[in-house]
């Protein structure tokens, strides 16, 4: 049995009055690639965030590699782990935004290398080593130099996925990685990531290609107001569903 | 005027010109970095830091300048009898005040930078610090530079209030020649000297705007 990277039990999360993630489960196991799906405000990328710490969770329990990093305690209000675990979980996972986020002051290079110099404390050469491979892999070697303002969409969320790989992450999420494209720069993106998917890198994708989903998916997650609606082999959930809620969302999302 | 005053005044008006380059420079090597942490404390959550901080910044904007200056070199007498040199009064008063309005193009400044940047950084796992001084504040400082230039530029001219508490400036050195030799021209010939200070941080001030324009 493979070994399970993260495990997310029962989250809620709440902004105000609006309850988002309404007891969500699920968990990733090594090497495995799973696709999230649902429409807009079903709190894919919200999960996301809870996952890596941008948002915190109000109640459920949270680990990678069974290192805790959230647990609820009896009231159910979530307890955070001490900063040192945080910070070693928080090499655990890399995420790709769907804006990007490059550092706009800092050359290509310099955005891959920043973090495993600062954070890893990896030498600068060995650094940018490692940083024009992945650009090599990504198929950006001849703009290390280059400056994000210089770059297509495309070409900055290769750089994106460069710079979280090269922090060596046991999983990577992916928020919407090609919704900021147009529509024929998705291509590349999908490209990169399926070339990831080759080599066993454990990812989770919030996406709407639903085909990209399909074929690369080891499981797909439907997601609607908060809940998991589904969750099998892309097969069950895009094809044989008999849910009425997958289905007509995914009548809409065809007839776009 | 005769040559040999021309001379000596002129000479008299470059030793004060020095002054009022050390007021310009000590104000800035204490109010830039001043300026930084009020506009951190200013964005803080606690109230025991931001409202007091909130208060500083409307005296230190609401108040007169030349009056601040007074306040700096009288009160430490009156109230708890130690005097305050005239030049530090100064460079203590210009400090304050100018810390303030740096603070606000600083907060300004940081508060323009999208949250996306520190989510980046967070994800990358860069300490709060890494974060503020590798990715926030290089971008900070480009988009602040027109402010900052205004800025430059009236503490330069600012810098002549200082005669007030009886800093030996070059306006006061100007307005000095002006009555012993009864002509206006010291005081005209201090302009061309202010211009000439100011032509100068402009100049530095479009160096620095090209430099930084090699992103956007």
């Amino acid at each position: 049995m493979s070994q399970t990277v993260l495990k997310m039990q029962s989250i809620y999360k709440s902004f105000g009055d609006m309850e988002v993630l309404k007891g969500i489960s699920f968990e990733v196991k090594k090497g495995e690639i799973v696709s999230i799906i649902g429409p807009s405000g079903s709190g894919k990328s919200t999960l996301l965030r809870c996952a890596t710490m941008l948002e915190k969770a109000d109640s459920g329990n949270i680990s990678y590699d069974d290192i805790n990093m959230i647990i609820s305690d009896l009231e159910q209000a979530a307890v955070y782990a001490d900063k040192k675990t945080l910070k070693q979980i928080n090499r655990k996972f890399g995420l790709v935004f769907q804006n990007f986020n490059l550092f706009p002051h800092l050359s290509v290079l310099q955005n891959i290398i920043e973090a495993p110099m600062c954070v890893a404390n990896i030498s600068k050469e060995e650094a940018k080593k490692t940083a024009m491979e992945l650009l090599a892999k990504v198929g950006l070697a001849d703009r290390a130099g280059a400056y994000p303002c210089q770059l297509s969409g495309g070409q900055q969320q290769r750089v994106a996925i460069a710079r979280a790989l090269a922090m060596n992450p046991d999983i990577l999420f992916f928020d919407e990685p090609t919704s900021a494209l147009d529509p024929e720069l998705t291509g590349e993106i999908l490209k990169v990531i399926k070339s990831l998917a080759d080599e066993k890198m454990t990812m989770v994708i919030v996406t709407h290609e639903m085909n990209f989903a399909r074929d690369i998916s080891d499981r797909v997650i439907f997601m609607d107001e908060g809940v998991v609606v589904a969750n099998g082999t892309p097969s069950e959930v895009l094809m044989d569903s008999a849910n009425p809620r997958i289905n007509q969302f995914l009548n809409k999302i065809s007839n776009e | 005027m005769k040559l040999e005053s021309l001379i000596s005044m002129l000479q008299r008006m470059l030793g004060a010109s020095t002054v009022t380059l050390e007021v310009f420079f000590l104000t800035l090597i204490f109010s830039l970095p001043l300026g930084l942490l009020v506009a951190k404390g200013r964005m803080s959550h606690l109230k025991v830091i931001n409202v007091p901080i909130k208060f500083y910044l409307l005296i230190m904007r609401g108040t007169p300048l030349i009056l601040q200056l007074i306040f700096f070199y009288f009160a430490p007498s009156s109230l708890f009898g130690i005097s305050l040199d005239r030049f530090w009064a100064a460079v203590l008063a210009f400090s304050l005040n100018y810390a303030a309005y740096f603070a606000e193009i600083f907060r300004g400044g940081i508060q323009s930078i999208p949250v996306g940047q520190h989510e980046a950084a967070a994800i990358l796992g860069l300490s709060k610090l890494q974060t503020f001084f590798k990715i926030i504040l290089p971008q900070v400082i480009k988009n602040i530079i027109p402010p900052m230039g205004n800025e430059f530029m009236t503490l330069v001219k600012d810098t002549a209030l200082a005669q007030t508490i009886g800093v030996m400036e070059l306006f006061r050195i100007a307005n000095t020649t002006s009555s012993q030799y009864f002509s206006t021209v010291p005081i005209f010939v201090a302009g061309v000297f202010y211009l000439a200070m100011n032509a100068v941080v402009s100049y530095g001030f479009s160096f620095a705007s090209k430099k930084l324009n090699y992103y956007r």
